[in-house]
């Protein structure tokens, strides 16, 4: 039991580090996306170093490993330092974020990048290259599975919804859907914008077997993933409530945070908030 | 010389319906490799998938009636391993999921080829909303998705057996207007690389899909009025073959592209990029003027725009009188 605890403790550090990381890169470029780093970064982390993806960096193409596929691709910060934390490529490599000719592009690109499985930014597009790839596992009998992480703005865009049609007819099991609901989108709350509550209730409606978690519980994270699907015969979701900017104060909840660059002050606050130091 | 009487003795050639073609070769490569699949948008007829649904089930997907969706399940299925055949209504598969087609397939490089059904004005009485006239300009500026409009029911095979070993996605344009044969059985379909089907000095007719035949027709017409037209099938629209166009430009008095789409844009528009930066040369490019089409079938449409043999050897003559 302790040993769990110990794990969860070490993920929700390492989470602190991707944080930091992912500031430390949109302090660098001058450009990035704060809010949604923040607010992903224990998912990602509970996924990539808590064990949960069936991958191994050094083959990054090996037929059978799981799919993890970032739809919300602005994301990148806290992504790209979460590949890199887990061995994809050199932790040096961050450096580079957005510079020009730089390998790591202010949205994943997976010719560039070991470790990306599809080509994302524009919204609406990782739902339905997951079900494809969900898809593939059952016509090849392998038993890969695909997660899929995406906004909850995201979801406003209707393309999401005909590839849940498809997921729920098809009954795809090894999806998983992960919501990162942090309630904020670029230009306000979501439910200000266009309002996406009930949102288990309309993925519920949409065929999928549905839970909500704290998304920044890395124990229960890792708990939950543990055990997939939710429900045999269907995809599942998982709406992970988060709070855009999570773990610096003067970032949380604040809409202007979803692309905000950190000066040399706040990145400094930052780091102590965190309690890490990124090292790289 | 040919006298009337004697032209009405010629039979009329055998007419194909190229979706035949191609989806004799789709069900002839899936059971010869396990990783070929299929995708559809509902139109199981249109796209002529019923038989191999029943063929294939495990290996067909129908997505319904949502072409974004389509095209990246589609990078999905490609990123698991498989070769996905998405196949639609070249006007929905095309606009509707245009960004998909652009980030999922040509910039991610994905192995999935696009089968766009019933191109141009098949659909000439549906109306402008389901003629797939854009689709040209919209695929050609897109980098690493080769573009091919096949002739006729031979090359769309030897286009579709291709597209098996080339990897990296592919818009193949698969028409349904009956077209007769400009190909013989031992035709080989290189990517990116023109087919002379006539030799000629004074002028060269380029097209490609159901205007190859008509421009072959044109080069005939010419031929009785003592012109020699070069013809090629220029099927590939991207990657271009270049050198054909230029060995055109240095060789005969001019050129006429002729096409079942918008003239802004396609095939005409990236010849005439050639020629204007390599080799400037005089030009007539008939395809569909900045309008929407009127009501009509496709037959009447594309004699409306002047994409008959008589539209193309009335361009060929411009060229030739004025070199004159």
């Amino acid at each position: 039991m302790l040993a769990e605890k110990e794990r969860a403790e070490w993920l929700r550090q390492k989470a602190n580090w991707t944080r930091l990381s992912a500031m430390t890169m949109t302090h660098h470029a001058r450009l990035g996306h704060t809010g949604g780093d923040l607010s992903s970064a224990d998912i990602l982390t509970v996924l990539y170093l808590g064990g949960i993806l069936r991958i191994d960096p050094a083959r990054p193409d090996w037929p059978q490993r799981d799919r993890f596929i970032l739809s919300k691709g602005h994301c990148s910060g806290a992504f790209y330092s979460t590949l890199a934390s887990r061995g994809f490529f050199p932790l040096e490599r961050l450096q580079t974020y957005m510079d020009s000719l730089s390998m790591l592009n202010g949205h994943p690109d997976r010719n560039k990048l070991p470790g990306v499985e599809a080509n994302t930014g524009p919204l609406g597009h990782g739902l339905p290259i997951a079900v494809g790839a969900a898809l593939a596992a059952r016509m090849r009998k392998e038993n890969w599975r695909v997660f899929v992480l995406t906004g909850d703005g995201e979801l406003q865009e209707g393309s999401n919804w005909e590839a849940a049609m498809t997921a729920q007819h098809y009954g795809l099991d090894n999806l998983i859907v992960i919501v990162d609901r942090n309630r904020i989108q670029q230009g306000d709350f979501t439910e200000k914008t266009i309002r996406m509550e009930p949102l288990a209730e309309r993925w519920s409606a949409f065929g999928f077997a549905v839970e909500e978690i704290d998304g920044h519980d890395t124990a229960a994270l890792l708990g939950r993933f543990d055990r997939l699907p939710f429900q045999p015969g269907k995809p599942s979701c998982l709406i992970a409530h988060t709070i855009k900017g999570k773990g610096v104060s003067f970032a949380e909840n604040q809409p202007s945070w979803h692309h905000g660059v950190p000066n040399d002050k706040q990145l400094a606050a930052a780091a102590v908030e965190l309690g890490a130091e990124v090292g790289w | 010389m040919v006298t009337s009487t004697e032209t009405l003795r010629v039979p009329a050639p055998q007419l194909f319906d190229c979706r035949d073609a191609y989806i004799h070769a789709l069900e002839e490569m899936a059971v010869a490799d396990s990783r070929v699949c299929a995708v559809a948008n509902d139109s199981l007829s249109s796209a002529k998938l019923k038989s191999f649904r029943e063929r294939f089930p495990d290996r067909f997907v129908n997505v319904g009636i949502a072409e974004q969706n389509m095209v990246g399940v589609g990078a999905g299925l490609a990123n698991g391993g498989m070769i996905p055949y998405v196949c639609g209504a070249a006007c929905f598969l095309t606009g509707r999921a245009m960004e998909q087609v652009k980030v999922d397939l040509a910039y991610s490089k994905s192995n999935v080829k696009l089968c766009g059904m019933s191109p141009g004005m098949a659909y000439g009485q549906l109306g402008p909303t389901h003629h797939s006239i854009e689709d040209m300009a919209w695929t050609r500026v897109l980098p690493n998705l080769a573009v091919v409009v096949p002739a006729d029911p031979v090359e769309t095979a030897a286009a579709m057996y291709y597209s098996l070993m080339h990897e990296g996605p592919m818009y193949l344009r698969i028409s349904r207007m009956p077209v007769p044969r400009v190909h013989g059985d031992n035709y080989e379909f290189k990517l990116g690389k023109a087919v002379r089907v006539r030799d000629g000095n004074d002028v060269t007719l380029i097209a490609n899909g159901v205007l190859v035949a008509r421009a072959l027709d044109a080069a005939q017409a010419l031929a009785a009025m003592g012109i020699s037209a070069r013809v090629l099938n220029m099927s590939t629209v991207k990657p271009l073959d270049r050198e054909a166009i230029l060995d055109a430009a240095r060789n005969t008095c001019g050129i006429v592209t002729a096409e079942e789409a918008f003239a802004a844009g396609g095939l005409g528009g990236a010849v005439a990029e050639v020629l204007a930066q390599e080799r400037p040369a005089p030009m007539r490019i008939l395809g569909v003027p900045d309008v929407f089409a009127p009501t009509g079938t496709e037959e009447f449409l594309l004699g409306h725009f002047g994409l008959t043999a008589a539209g193309i050897e009335r361009a060929a003559m411009e060229l030739v009188k004025n070199e004159g």
